[in-house]
């Protein structure tokens, strides 16, 4: 267990109070309880995005990008649609472009599928994601390579999978892989 | 495809000066003036390798480039002459591009110019194209299905005459749909173009009550796998956006694009403020009609013969 | 004229909680419809890119010019001090805030981006009429709530006059605006004409007031309170005029028109040959929705409550029917590109267009008006708006 986990784990015991943790934990092994004895999918808490398929880098520093892209693409937006505008550095064109994924038979993956790169943090954070209703969420080109991503990729995201993940002490540090 | 891309982009500049906006360097920097009226009191020498390529172009085909950009040096020195032997036999090039990082500006009004006597009844070609290029298909609900472009029939009761012409946004300079629209989703650009921002769009619908032309459609349905650079979704109200994207590029619109050549083109693209571009100088010669003329509002597409 | 007393409904009642369980149940289904409309987009209604605006835009006018109009009932206390009105002036303000807040309901829930009413409450276009009417309609809840506040405080009785001034202006622009709406479209023949405006006022006016003889002789008859045949017959005679005014401003509208030959084509459709338009025109509107109701209420039929509240319905049906012939007979009507030519597309140009209503838009339109209804219902439980008795000597009327 990472140094990080335990700091937070703590943080959050001491924030609960005494009468917190007794039922934390209480309601801890009822949760096992219910999974059925079954051992516990060892695993990150957060979302694990997948990695970009060129570049090394994204436009700007990852933290600041998760942080700040929907700024960038309000702002961008703006800049083109009014003005005219089409640098590429933060345009959702460019997004798909290098965040593009495939799936097994080779065929970019749409914003329908829970393994899109947008979906598996949206999802997470359940924020709703707006842009595809109107905007293309795969490349146009089709030639372009793409990382494949594997259908049992897709992770269980439900509370209690969470929590148990929680539970077995995984906590998802920082980051996550990029 | 790589080479397609080469053409495309070597169309989009047709005279020598125009390649004046490709330097890098500085003003003067490197010996040379940045001639943004296009007067030839002294040719910019343009150099291949400051040329700025797409970030996303594959080496080969950047190297394909830069060879035919070298061969081509040569051509466009020359004054007045253009580059329609580099691919198409049509020459596309109809404007000059704008740097991608500059705002479009009112120096331009982008406009069209349609030859009714030389649109042939039953040609649709303008129409496919518009439609494969936004992504907008003609499926099975007509009355709801979006129409950017149409072809209208006109006939004249009494001496039965009829033509036949596109229709679509007539890109007004004094729009009723911006006029109207309460959150100033409908706009107008610097440059002539008439938009819907889709983003800040709420559906009322508005604009289509306003508008003279009927060149709105509302998309009724949730859509998916729009062009990437033409986004439409439901709920929101949508028309002809004269092809911005192509436009933005230096390229002309896709239904101009594909009017057919053979007895003379029915449609023309270009500046409406340039006195020396072509549309202008047909406009000064040709009489031409705006339609609901009426209205006043302005047209930026003007039709001949009509 | 005795001391006036007011007093909630008494929420104990059966049929008070049944009242309330029905229009809860016709808001539901309003709500409903709006989701399912709203999830499968308005391919699912009568909607098409000819006819642009529906069932759901009748009624949500129907509510907004009668929100406007239900207020006038307090000015002619307060503004025209007409005192025998005052006791009436609290339901007034009352059914002008629950219309107009169940009408912009109805309007925002048919917008293509509900989700998206934050925009258009923050991002303006003031070149719009329609952006002035965001302000307008806001503008005229807050002044309208004040005028109440004045009218119930103890203390605050005094401002009840310039308030009322205030809140009867803002109503006639608001109401402006409303007409202008359709007055200001230039492109359309059915429309642009500055006679919209005060065409809309004059609806408004009849409309407010069916709406509220209904509200308040069905109230006191449920709640068993007293009220005065002479108040109603005074009521009743002045919708009479209101329907009178519409009339006569439904008639310069379409005598204009007729005059131009420009726009003759589109009175021939709307007066002659336009099908279900024509019959809602002249069966609908005219006859069952201001003459009949004129008959009624000018003749002994306006002297008993029921004749006054039969009139007052068939005002409304009137007003609905108009409102349908304006608003999508407008549109059912082409746009005219070339004038004196035939025209053709596969856009449907030059031909009349279709339409016809889907259950989901008279759903929400239903859903609009029940939910004006039940905030009405709600407040009069919870506060002090109807007064314990109307009867013509409490009020010091001669009946």
């Amino acid at each position: 267990m990472r140094l990080g986990s335990v700091l937070t784990g703590a943080t959050m015991a001491r924030a609960l109070g005494k009468g917190g943790r007794l039922s934390l934990l209480m309601f801890g092994l009822a949760v096992l309880a219910m999974a059925g004895g079954q051992p516990v999918q060892a695993g990150p808490i957060g979302p694990q995005l997948p990695k970009a398929i060129k570049g090394e880098k994204c436009v700007t520093p990852t933290p600041d990008i998760r942080r700040n892209h929907m700024r960038y693409l309000d702002h961008h937006r703006d800049k083109t649609v009014h003005e005219g505008i089409r640098t590429k550095k933060f345009s959702l064109k460019g997004c798909i472009e290098c965040h593009a994924l495939k799936d097994e038979n080779g065929n970019f993956l749409t914003v329908k599928d829970p393994r899109h790169f947008c979906r598996v943090c949206h999802d997470y954070a359940a924020v709703k994601l707006d842009c595809f209703d109107c905007h293309a969420s795969r490349p146009d080109v089709k030639k372009k390579q793409a990382l494949i991503v594997p259908k049992d990729r897709v992770e269980d995201r439900s509370e209690m999978a969470a929590l148990q993940r929680y539970l077995a002490g995984k906590m998802h540090v920082k980051g996550g892989t990029q | 495809m790589t080479t397609f891309n080469i053409v495309d982009f070597v169309n989009g500049g047709a005279s020598p000066s125009d390649f004046s906006q490709y330097h890098s360097c500085g003003q003067g920097q490197c010996g040379c003036r940045k001639s943004a009226d296009g007067d030839d009191a002294q040719e910019p020498r343009v150099r291949a390798d400051r040329i700025p390529l797409p970030a996303d172009m594959p080496d080969d085909a950047r190297r394909a480039f830069l060879k035919g950009a070298a061969a081509m040096v040569g051509v466009t020195l020359a004054p007045g002459v253009t580059l329609f032997a580099f691919g198409s036999d049509e020459a596309e090039a109809a404007v000059k591009p704008k740097p991608a990082d500059q705002p479009v500006s009112d120096k331009n009004r982008w406009g069209l110019l349609i030859d009714v006597s030389k649109c042939e009844d039953g040609c649709d070609k303008c129409i496919t194209a518009c439609s494969k290029e936004n992504g907008w298909t003609l499926g099975g609900n007509p009355k709801t299905d979006a129409q950017w472009i149409r072809k209208v029939t006109v006939r004249n009761p009494k001496t039965k005459a009829t033509a036949t012409l596109p229709l679509m946004c007539q890109h007004c300079k004094y729009p009723p749909c911006v006029d109207v629209c309460p959150t100033g989703a409908s706009f107008r650009r610097a440059d002539g173009i008439v938009l819907v921002d889709k983003h800040i769009c709420i559906g009322c619908r508005y604009c289509m009550m306003a508008c003279p032309y009927k060149a709105r459609s509302f998309i009724h349905e949730p859509l998916e796998d729009q062009k990437e650079y033409a986004p439409r979704g439901i709920g929101t109200v949508e028309s002809c956006t004269m092809c911005v994207h192509r436009v933005d590029e230096g390229r002309q619109p896709a239904c101009v694009e594909a009017c057919p050549a053979e007895k003379g083109k029915a449609m023309l693209f270009g500046d409406l403020n340039d006195p020396n571009s072509e549309i202008s100088k047909r406009i000064a010669k040709f009489r031409t009609t705006e339609i609901r003329a009426d209205l006043g509002l302005d047209l930026g597409v003007r039709y001949q013969n009509l | 004229m005795h001391r006036i007393h007011y007093r909630q409904l008494a929420a104990e009642s059966t049929g008070f909680w049944g009242l309330l369980g029905g229009l809860a149940a016709i808001v539901a289904l309003g709500l409903g419809s709006a989701y399912y409309m709203e999830h499968n987009g308005h391919i699912v209604t009568g909607m098409t890119n000819q006819i642009v605006w529906g069932m759901p835009h009748v009624f949500a006018i129907f509510l907004i010019l009668g929100a406007s109009g239900v207020l006038n009932v307090a000015s002619m206390a307060s503004v025209f001090n007409k005192t025998v009105y005052k006791p009436l002036a609290r339901l007034s303000g009352l059914l002008a805030i629950t219309m107009l807040v169940a009408g912009l309901g109805v309007l925002v829930l048919d917008l293509g981006r509900p989700d998206r009413l934050i925009v258009a409450m923050t991002t303006y276009n003031f070149k719009s009429i329609f952006a002035w009417n965001i302000f307008l309609y806001t503008g005229f809840l807050a002044i309208v709530g004040a005028y109440l506040f004045v009218q119930m405080d103890r203390k605050a009785g005094f401002l009840t006059k310039p308030v009322g001034w205030v809140a009867f202006i803002w109503r006639l622009a608001l109401t402006t605006g409303t007409g202008s709406i359709f007055g200001w479209l230039v492109a359309r023949q059915a429309y642009d004409a500055a006679v919209m405006a005060p065409l809309f006022i004059a609806m408004s006016l009849s409309i407010g007031l069916a709406v509220f003889l209904i509200v308040l002789i069905l109230t006191y008859q449920w709640t068993e309170r007293p009220l005065g045949d002479g108040l109603v017959n005074r009521l009743g005679r002045l919708l009479g005029i209101f329907i009178a005014v519409v009339l006569y401003f439904v008639a310069v509208k379409h005598l204009t028109n007729l005059y131009a030959a420009e726009h003759a084509g589109v009175e021939q459709f709307i007066l002659w040959d336009g099908g279900i338009y024509t019959n809602l025109f002249w069966l609908g509107f005219v006859v069952l929705g201001s003459l009949l109701p004129m008959a009624i209420l000018f003749s002994d039929g306006g002297k008993t409550k029921y004749g006054v509240l039969l009139a007052a319905g068939l005002v409304i049906i009137g007003a609905l029917s108009e409102l349908y012939v304006i608003i999508i007979g407008g549109q059912a009507y082409p746009l005219i590109l070339f004038p004196g030519m035939e025209v053709t597309s596969s856009f449907y140009d030059g031909g009349i267009n279709d339409y016809s209503p889907s259950i989901w838009e008279i759903g929400l339109g239903l859903g609009g008006v029940a939910f004006s209804m039940l905030l009405a219902v709600i407040a009069m439980a919870a506060l002090r708006f109807l007064p314990e008795d109307l009867s013509d000597e409490a009020l010091g009327l001669e009946s």
